[in-house]
């Protein structure tokens, strides 16, 4: 029995030592039940011991049924058929097998049929199907948009919707990008009109809609025609019909399983979420950042798909009279490739602890108005944390899943070249993972104020106040280098030319993930002799890596400002 | 007007997952070393049951075991699925059972139920693999039977007809038989469902319950609250009514007698030319020892 849960000693490491306690108490009101559900757990044991039999769950479907799929659902890829999208055979069956086992609400309230689980187990539970298919990831787990219209929604909206959406009768998309507004969504011109009834009608063409086809779709438009920017945008919840044609589907390099489409609204009939006006500074920014903690998660899981068959590979594979994996350049990269997951990994979960920790605070705040102060400072700490963490592990987590494809084919040679072969499917997969739900560089862009802010420094005091006496020469290596990016940091805030900040931005935003993920291997040091071990090569070229940038954008490096129109014209 | 279903399952080792010291030393199964699963076949004939009963409004699903009190895994398993009943039949009296003691047993714990349109279970059980307690069952209940059964084509619940199509050697049949019935199903059709999260988290603290009271049918007609869907019930031998002569050792008129162990093991090395020919013969020898195929 394939399970991609109890198969992954790192992801198994983590569940056993994260700490959740108090993000289960604000998610489950203190076990007080107040829907009368017959599923909600009685106590903080009865609920990890659920969350442990449902991933189990997921980590079965994932590794039995999915993963054996993954290949023909490439092959076969999505189709349109008389203005319909018809997926794979393979997604269809997984896609059953998911309703049938009540997975598709898993963050969702239970009152309208989901789990109510947390960002963090939705993280692992992620990561596990991507692992097995990244394209199924896109709508096989997708709870953004359910979860988007639980926090902003109506009452109406939400249990006129929800509940099917929990069961997988009606699928979901996000509709935001346009053939003019890709990353600048500030340009959106889908146009949203009431008629005298004040009925909103939905007139335009978006591009690049992932599951397109989704009975339900959030949709960003103007609504407001003489307010330019984001202040004209407001967010509609359209259900399928006549009214929108699904035009085209994309021919893409990877994820073949997911269908994107080209969708033109004619006319067609959408419910306003949440109030006018704010469709894009608060709900879209807010559906954005979750989603993005999922992409990170698809990424990893790829990466983790991509690093067990190079692994297995450079086993087997045998030149010079002996298994490549015994070979420096080869166990250099493959140990790079494994350091690099788990970095990202134990960065997804913080991300994920301080993204729960947020909404639970909010959550509190919204239901039990007299708890409201005691929260606040809390609350507003979480929330910045979260704005500057989900940039970065989207940033980090993509890249490195790139980079880990790459070198997976790399391990493999020239077989790897080959179609036979699933790493060639991984590098394709993961190409995509650092350019939607925002590119790389609008990430350095949503978190470089993070930094500037100030945000970074308590981020990283609070890690401080933690324990490192497991590891005191490590820490003393880290403490060194977090001294080196703090004078970058001054530098930076110190300087007036904007375009310099803008250059430096990627550097000084990989600096601070690399601290933030060296406290959090220390950290994971702390249970494990082989975390030390990771941790120590890891901090070693952290603290190597954090010396160049930094003399970088110390010692002047702006050559490139004053001479790029001279090379690229 | 639903039907009345019940489910018989067995819970059994792993024997298609072998691992290194499945057999003791005597030949019998280590059955310590071998993870206990769901009877697959059994996992077929539940969801031919949870099919029937999701398209006639008013049905109910009942699963019962006879087994070992670790055998309320697979009980949990069956309201993970979604049946709405189940009763775990266990006593030290069953103990040692053959297939005769066994479909005895089973026959009493059916008729403690009641009324029944349809029993269902799995064609034979991968431990023993005798395919005899279904069609005892069946003809202790005296009522009809249709072995093998690959699909159901219809229940005429007004007529008190099944039609169901049966695999016989090289094709099929298509019978038509009077319910009540007995029929064991084979794993062509029906696709287990997964467990459901919401149902894993409903039940996964049911434990057993002491019955021995009589069955109060009072829950098949009334709503869905009521405690009987929430435990699983534990039947022992007085509890269905059975006599202990015919249970367990007693009524068990099979008698091991020696067990051989053999061990497959090759005498000698063949080589075969590397020709289309060659290697067509082997592949027909193979066939004709049942080595494949």
């Amino acid at each position: 029995m394939e399970n991609f849960f109890r198969d992954n000693e790192d992801i198994l490491f983590h569940f056993e030592h994260m700490d959740i306690d108090r993000i289960i108490r604000l998610k489950e009101d203190d076990f007080q039940n107040p829907d009368n559900s017959p599923y909600a757990p009685h106590d903080l044991e009865d609920a990890k011991d659920s969350y442990t039999k449902v991933l189990d769950m997921i980590g079965e479907i994932s590794g039995e049924n999915l993963a054996p799929q993954a290949a023909d659902i490439d092959k076969e890829g999505v189709r349109l058929i008389d203005g319909e999208v018809r997926y794979a055979k393979g997604t269809r069956e997984v896609l059953d097998i998911f309703a049938k086992a009540d997975l598709m609400g898993f963050c969702f309230p239970r009152k309208y049929g989901g789990l109510n689980f947390p960002a963090i187990m939705l993280a692992i539970a992620a990561e596990m199907v991507a692992r097995a298919d990244a394209s199924f990831l896109n709508f096989g787990l997708q709870q953004d948009i359910g979860e988007t219209l639980n926090k902003f929604g109506s009452e109406e909206l939400k249990s006129k919707y929800l509940p099917k959406l929990a069961t997988g009768e009606f699928g979901s998309s996000m509709i935001l990008t346009e053939p003019d507004a890709g990353s600048d969504l500030q340009a959106v011109r889908l146009r949203a009109h009431q008629d005298p009834d004040g009925k909103w009608y939905l007139n335009g063409v978006k591009r690049f809609i992932t599951n397109g086809n989704g009975t339900i779709g959030l949709v960003l438009a103007r609504s407001e025609e003489s307010a330019p920017g984001a202040r004209g945008l407001s967010f509609f919840l359209y259900e399928r019909d006549e009214k929108m044609v699904i035009r085209r589907l994309e021919d893409k390099l990877g994820i073949h399983g997911s269908p994107t489409c080209e969708l033109q609204f004619n006319n067609a009939r959408g419910h306003l979420v949440g109030e006018r006006k704010r469709g894009l500074s608060r709900y879209t920014m807010w559906l954005m950042n979750s989603a993005r903690i999922g992409i990170a998660s698809q990424a990893i899981g790829i990466a983790e798909a991509a690093y067990r068959e190079a692994n297995k590979y450079a086993e087997e594979r045998i030149q010079f009279g002996a298994p490549v994996k015994d070979l420096p350049p080869v166990y250099e990269i493959l140990t790079e490739m494994k350091i690099s997951i788990e970095a990202a990994r134990t960065l997804l979960y913080e991300t994920a602890r301080i993204v729960d920790l947020k909404e639970g605070l909010e959550h509190l705040k919204e239901h039990y108005p007299e708890r409201a102060d005691e929260v606040k400072s809390d609350l507003k700490n979480y929330a910045r944390l979260t704005n500057m963490y989900t940039p970065m592990i989207k940033a980090y987590a993509t890249e490195m899943a790139n980079k880990v494809a790459y070198d997976a084919i790399q391990i493999h040679g020239g077989t790897g070249f080959m179609r036979d072969f699933d790493v060639e499917r991984h590098y394709r997969d993961a190409r995509i993972t650092s350019i939607y739900e925002g590119t790389t560089q609008l990430q350095v862009v949503a978190a470089i104020g993070g930094l500037t802010s100030g945000t970074i420094i308590t981020a990283l005091d609070e890690y401080e106040s933690e324990d490192f006496s497991h590891a005191s020469d490590l820490h003393n290596v880290l403490l060194a280098a977090r001294n080196k990016f703090e004078k970058a940091l001054v530098y930076i805030k110190g300087v007036e030319d904007a375009d310099l900040v803008s250059y430096h931005a990627r550097r000084m935003v990989e600096m601070a993930i690399d601290l933030i993920q060296s406290y959090l291997l220390l950290r994971d040091a702390r249970h494990s002799e082989r975390k030390l071990k990771i941790a120590e090569t890891f901090i070693e070229k952290m603290s190597t890596r954090i010396t160049m940038n930094s003399d970088f954008i110390h010692d002047g490096g702006s050559s490139l400002l004053r001479n790029h129109r001279e090379i690229i014209g | 007007m639903g039907l009345n279903l019940i489910v018989l399952i067995k819970q059994v080792p792993d024997t298609q997952n072998i691992t290194g010291n499945a057999m003791k030393e005597d030949g019998t199964v280590n059955r310590g070393a071998l993870p206990a699963i769901f009877n697959p076949e059994d996992l077929h004939a539940l969801e031919a049951a949870l099919t029937i009963r999701d398209s006639t409004p008013g049905s109910k699903v009942h699963v019962l075991t006879m087994g070992p009190p670790s055998a309320v895994q697979v009980l949990k398993d069956s309201l993970y699925r979604g049946a709405d009943f189940v009763a775990l039949i266990s006593d030290r009296r069953f103990a040692a059972a053959d297939t005769l003691a066994t479909s005895y047993a089973l026959k009493c714990a059916v008729e403690k139920i009641g009324s029944y349109d349809i029993v269902l279970c799995g064609r034979q059980a991968i431990d023993g693999d005798t395919a005899q307690v279904g069609p005892q069952t069946a003809e202790k209940l005296g009522i009809n039977q249709i072995t093998c059964v690959s699909r159901i084509e219809d229940i005429d619940v007004d007529k008190r007809t099944i039609t169901a199509v049966r695999s016989i050697e090289g094709g099929y049949e298509k019978i038509r038989a009077k319910l009540p019935i007995l029929l064991t199903l084979t794993d062509e059709h029906y696709l287990p469902r997964p467990p459901s999260a919401i149902k894993l988290m409903t039940y996964k603290s049911a434990s057993t319950e002491m019955s021995n009271t009589d069955f109060d049918e009072s829950y098949l007609t009334s709503g869905a609250d009521l405690k009987a869907e929430n435990t699983i019930s534990l039947w022992d031998i007085n509890a269905i009514g059975a006599d202990p002569e015919s249970c367990g050792l007693a009524g068990s008129p099979t008698k091991v007698k020696t067990i051989d162990l053999v061990v497959l093991k090759s005498e000698d090395l063949r080589m075969i030319e590397n020709t289309d020919e060659s290697i067509g013969d082997m592949v027909h020898e193979l066939i004709a020892d049942h080595t494949l195929g």
